[in-house]
């Protein structure tokens, strides 16, 4: 039999595209887990929010979920900086943020969870938008609309949070409390003040994330869990706090799951991202780009 | 107490509530109390690890699911008493913990903690494609009504919920003899400051070792009786994160730093939820375990044992 090269060519594209989307969803944990040391494992429920919403004023009023998102960004930034001050006064203020801080998060994650499934049950929900349907055809490559979207949003994301992120004060603030809370204070600004607007774009990004990920599928309340693992792995994978070493870790987790998922089948695709994190964790926990 | 005089005492508990289930004559009772027990036995478990060494394990449902898979795999090739799929989930469990704790407790806490989640997600992905034990369609499992042990005949709800009654007194009677052991000493080290524990000559990663395999064998245990419990088992309900959160919840709305507290816990828990199953919805009483769960962590750091011994401190000190 011959080797498949035009379905292992469209497995690599798809797998790109994915993995630009996944960038997205990683970029916030990349900021609150890699940069702040806050391990935010209810990211992926904020991110199922956005989705909720980008979902409700797209179906009553027809606007397309990406700038629905990008409306909500203050809201979702607000919300962040809510919750980055519960977690300091609790936590951070008392050196208790490990064992307590998780349990907290987790708690975050599973209240959400629920209260999403309580007002819209556990049906699947789905946007509509021009984009969602038609490809681009090249060659033999097929390009859904409904990937590259979502892909190249990320990617202009993506940037931006990497243009902020090291070329303004407030960026290269954030750069700095994780290593030495004290010199910032020396350079004149809180570290308080700066994790909690880290935190604060960190959920922002969930809610990009969230309309992206209502654009790729549709969405139900527990879906978030199966980002929990993947958003993780791509953190660790792509070293700590590196955002360009982010987006080649997603971009290498997509193209992984979606070789996986053509060629073995869709039901073996979550065990990838997981299997990879438990490997790169036992083996190069400073990731493949760490120092 | 010593251990021994403690466990008696446990069993004449455990027996007194048993004979009194049994007075009631209400059948729903046992499996109520099953469920409450299984979280008896989870929490003291989670708190093992969790609560006396401080690493966080989001994969107790992992570990559960390991426990009732191996009754499963076993039912299927030749079926033998609960009892000894028990101590065969017991083992199984162990080692995977043992492999899992090998694997990722040289790394920070928070990186233990999400490879337990992700390993439950790998080994719920390997059950779905795994037919022999019913992939994703599950499986079920035939139980006889009533079961003979020597002359008696009981009702097989009740001597699941004797067999379970049983492990939960195993899992508090452990987890007290270990807090009073040299064992729970270092574990306590761990939990307060593991370098310095590191520096001044404790084996930190043995220690590390010894509890999550003492932990996951437990919460296998709690497994192996399950799918007799359930009668139908498909991985959804084995991996539920119902477990994952209930056995971090209970322990810390109880308090973490002594056997009580789990045992605390998971009976106000487990019975405020079958309360609220049965009365209002089960998604409603999941949404008041993360409540409470939230509410706990922020306001009573060291649950409600700590909230207890606050005030008795606060009065003596008058």
């Amino acid at each position: 039999m011959d080797f498949p090269f035009e379905l292992l060519v469209n497995a690599i594209i798809a797998g790109l595209l994915l993995g630009g989307f996944y960038a997205a969803v990683t970029a916030g944990v990349s900021i609150s887990f890699g940069m702040l040391d806050i391990v935010n494992i209810a990211h992926p429920a904020f991110i199922i929010l956005g989705s909720y919403i980008a979902y409700i004023v797209n179906i009553s009023y027809g606007i397309d979920p990406i700038v629905v998102s990008i409306v909500m960004l203050p809201a979702f930034y607000a919300l962040g900086t809510c919750i980055y001050q519960v977690y300091y006064v609790s936590f951070e203020k008392r050196g208790q943020e490990s064992l307590r801080g998780l349990a907290f998060f987790f708690g975050l994650l599973f209240v959400t969870e629920v209260m999403l499934i309580l007002v819209f049950g556990v049906d699947y929900r789905y946007v509509e938008a021009s984009y969602i349907g038609p490809s681009l055809h090249l060659g033999s490559i097929d390009l859904p609309l409904r990937m590259l979207v979502p892909c190249v949003t990320a990617l202009v994301l993506f940037g931006l949070l990497h243009l902020l992120v090291t070329h303004t004060f407030t960026g290269r603030a954030i750069m700095a409390v994780s290593q030495d809370q004290l010199a910032l204070q020396l350079m004149a600004a809180d570290p308080i003040r700066i994790k909690r607007i880290a935190f604060g774009i960190s959920i922002a990004t969930a809610s990009v994330a969230g309309a992206l990920l209502v654009i790729i599928q549709p969405v139900e309340p527990s879906v978030g869990r199966e980002y929990i693992g993947r958003v993780f792995a791509i953190c660790v994978l792509g070293g700590l706090g590196s955002l360009p070493g982010t987006l080649v870790a997603a971009m290498l987790l997509g193209v992984m799951e979606s070789i996986t998922s053509t060629f073995y089948g869709p039901s073996w695709s979550p065990a990838v991202s997981f299997g990879f994190l438990l490997l790169t964790l036992a083996f190069r926990p400073a990731g493949l780009f760490g120092r | 107490m010593s251990t021994l005089r403690f466990s008696l005492v446990c069993l004449l508990v455990g027996f007194v509530i048993y004979v009194c289930g049994h007075l009631f004559g209400v059948g729903y009772l046992f499996f109520a109390g099953y469920t409450i027990l299984q979280y008896v036995v989870l929490s003291s478990a989670w708190n093992i690890l969790g609560g006396y060494c401080g690493y966080v394990n989001f994969g107790s449902a992992a570990f559960f699911a390991l426990g009732a898979y191996s009754t499963v795999f076993f039912y299927k090739f030749y079926p033998l008493p609960i009892p000894l799929l028990i101590v065969i989930s017991a083992v199984v469990s162990g080692i995977v913990g043992f492999g899992m704790g090998y694997l990722t407790l040289r790394l920070r806490g928070a990186f233990f903690a999400i490879a337990t989640l992700a390993m439950a997600v790998v080994l719920q992905t390997m059950v779905v494609n795994w037919d022999y034990v019913g992939g994703s369609r599950g499986a079920y499992i035939v139980r006889a009504d009533t079961i003979e042990i020597g002359n008696f005949s009981i009702e097989y709800i009740e001597y699941l919920f004797l067999l379970m009654m049983i492990l939960a007194i195993l899992s508090i009677v452990v987890s007290r003899a270990i807090a009073r052991s040299q064992l729970g000493f270092g574990f306590a080290t761990i939990r307060d400051d593991e370098l310095a524990a590191e520096a001044s000559g404790v084996p930190t990663l043995r220690l590390k070792l010894i509890a999550t395999t003492i932990s996951g064998a437990l919460m296998g245990m709690a497994g192996a009786p399950f799918p007799y419990y359930i009668g139908y088992l498909q991985p959804a309900s084995a991996f539920g994160l119902e477990y994952g959160v209930n056995s971090i919840a209970m322990p810390i709305i109880g308090g973490t730093t002594s056997w009580v507290g789990p045992l605390i816990g998971a009976i106000l828990l487990g019975s405020l939820q079958q309360i609220a199953t049965v009365t209002i919805s089960s998604a409603v009483n999941l949404l008041i375990v993360g409540i409470l769960l939230v509410a706990f962590v922020v306001i009573a750091p060291n649950g409600l044992v700590g909230l207890v011994q606050d005030r008795l401190r606060a009065r003596r000190s008058k």
